[in-house]
């Protein structure tokens, strides 16, 4: 069905349809709407929601965890500091092998205080276990809220799966939409049947108690063997996602990468907005593409590696720091997963739009022009800068 | 990097003005007419009373680009006084409209957009709003003004379609309808061109 709703309504109207066992509830700026809109639901008895509102997102990942341990489906919402409070719950969920689904809205990272888009929030909880999925508009959003449980309950994976999407631009822009029935949605998303719980009375066992240095490691290695059999996963349940809605999903996003010699390696909506950018330098001869990365933990470094072969330069763009003084995190993963290539395209870090620093297509028309230099000149230097500051001399 | 089949639109009001509604409705409607819509408003340290932004891409095809709107076809500026603060012309397409909220006419507004050239239409969403609501609303007689002079939606399929979106809307206050449709009304008479 063809609708119109914004992010925040589409995730909310996605998590109605599936119906969870339980949402953790609390506020913050830009996805307080998520758990709204949800409230109405649960007041007028649409779902059977366990509603739990708390007094923090330390707690409402905290409710997510005793409930999914408990052997029920649980979903929560939240961006920015948010986020970072939940920080030490993020790693209990992905360790204990909780399927949870978090809706993450990207916002920046305080301070200064700031309420707009970047991906800082969701980069710094790369390395939590979680899986990370991004969306470049509300559609996607929908759809990979819709495909999150099945990924994250198959037995082979069980992990936390956190859908990630551009806090305003995506959250509070109402656009057009298609939705699938409630009815093909519950199918898709079938029961939650959990092997083991908490209060499964024939073999009731603990959950998160402390792990020896005998054992810690194995446990380790398990979860960082979940991550990796969670590719094969993702796939197959895009497969299966458009049997129903016709949309294709794969790891990431290939657009016009055919014959590209010049791409750019993003997240999100910028990727839209750079989209028009590539549909513009083809009309004008430039064999420009671009790879919009879907999934970012687990990285799809062989595939991206691939992808990227037979390109003379590329521009890595991060909506986030990192201060890691080499560049940002989707920078690092790239580069290294390039290492393995015989011969490598010129390499370049980009990081931009932080706080909500607007990107339009002239900005995304420039990466290209330096580029098209680089594949000329070889000259990478200076590999890493920041687009659209005000206080230097713009290098892009 | 609007293309012909795009009409792109660009809002200005205060905070708690409702011109963020009123592009939000704008987008509704639109998509009801089968349009591809964005409506986005643009955030700040938002509070009564400060300078908003708000933004409308309407067009035949799916549009992707997610970045604000530097060079709309139209500016609707639904606060008179934002005109002494903010550049409203700012990136206004020579062949489109700035559409104000004023009691004064076209010829009047005019002279307070020094270097802008194109049509200034008025319409006085005030005194609608608070002759037909009672109260002042400018946002729906905004609303109104906007697709009558940008002839974006077809006026009669635009009013049909608002008055289901209302009916949607209001489910819990079905008694304002009737108000609202009648300001949208006046405000397509009234809305002067000049």
């Amino acid at each position: 069905m063809s609708n119109r709703l914004s992010g925040n309504e589409a995730v909310a109207y996605a998590m109605k349809q599936i119906n969870p066992d339980v949402m953790g509830a609390f506020p913050i700026t830009p996805s307080t709407e998520i758990p709204e809109y949800f409230a109405n639901y649960v007041a007028d008895g649409e779902v059977n929601t366990e509603y739990v509102t708390v007094e923090s997102e330390h707690s409402s990942m905290s409710v997510c965890i005793a409930a999914q341990a408990a052997g029920a489906r649980s979903v929560s919402a939240t961006s920015s500091c948010g986020l970072a409070l939940m920080y030490e719950l993020l790693y209990v969920a992905a360790s204990s092998r909780l399927p949870i689904t978090l809706a993450c809205v990207n916002r920046a990272l305080t301070g200064p205080i700031n309420i707009n888009n970047d991906h800082s929030d969701s980069m710094g909880a790369r390395d939590s276990g979680w899986i990370q999925i991004y969306a470049e508009n509300n559609q996607e959003a929908y759809d990979n809220i819709l495909m999150a449980m099945p990924i994250g309950e198959t037995p082979q994976v069980r992990l936390p799966v956190m859908t990630c999407m551009d806090g305003f631009i995506t959250s509070h822009a109402v656009e057009n939409i298609e939705l699938l029935e409630t009815n093909a949605v519950r199918k898709f998303i079938g029961e939650y049947n959990p092997e083991n719980y908490l209060l499964k009375r024939e073999n009731p066992l603990a959950v998160g108690p402390y792990d020896v240095s005998a054992y810690y490691m194995e446990h380790k290695v398990l979860q960082a063997e979940a991550m990796k059999a969670a590719k094969a996963r993702i796939l197959e349940v895009a497969a299966e996602f458009e049997k129903i809605s016709g949309r294709r999903y794969g790891l990431f996003e290939e657009y016009r990468m055919e014959d590209a010699e010049l791409a750019l390696v993003l997240i999100g909506s910028s990727a839209g907005t750079a989209k028009a950018a590539v549909d513009q330098l083809r009309a004008d001869g430039v064999k420009a593409g671009l790879v919009k990365i879907r999934v970012f933990r687990p990285f799809p470094g062989e595939e991206l590696a691939r992808t990227l072969a037979g390109t003379r330069a590329v521009a890595v763009m991060d909506k986030s720091e990192g201060f890691s003084a080499n560049g940002g995190p989707l920078f690092a993963e790239t580069r290294s997963a390039l290492y393995d290539l015989k011969e490598r395209p010129y390499l370049i870090n980009i990081v931009y739009g932080l706080g909500g620093r607007d990107v339009k297509t002239e900005d995304i028309e420039k990466v290209f022009g330096r580029l098209a230099d680089i594949a000329v000149t070889g000259e990478t230097h200076p590999v890493y800068t920041h687009m659209g500051q005000r206080s230097k001399e713009e290098i892009v | 990097m609007a293309t012909n089949d795009m009409v792109e639109i660009r809002w200005h009001g205060r905070g708690g003005q409702g011109a963020k509604m009123a592009c939000l409705l704008l987008a509704d409607v639109a998509a009801l007419e089968g349009k591809f819509v964005q409506g986005f408003p643009e955030y700040g340290p938002e509070r009564m009373g400060a300078p908003i932004t708000a933004y409308n891409r309407i067009s035949e095809k799916r549009c992707t680009i997610h970045s604000n709107i530097y060079y709309p076809d139209y500016v609707v500026v639904v606060d008179e006084s934002l005109l002494d603060s903010v550049d409203v012309t700012g990136g206004l397409k020579e062949g489109g409209a700035i559409i104000i909220n004023t009691p004064s006419s076209p010829l009047e507004m005019r002279e307070r957009l020094p270097g802008w050239t194109g049509k200034v239409c008025t319409i006085d969403a005030r005194r609608i709003s608070e002759e037909i609501l009672g109260t002042n609303f400018p946002n729906t007689a905004m609303l109104a003004a906007a697709v009558k002079v940008s002839g974006v939606l077809e006026p009669g399929r635009f009013l049909a379609n608002i008055e289901e979106s209302f009916k949607h809307k209001f489910a819990a206050k079905p008694q304002v309808i009737a108000g609202n449709m009648a300001t949208l009304k006046k405000s397509m008479e009234e809305v002067q061109v000049g």
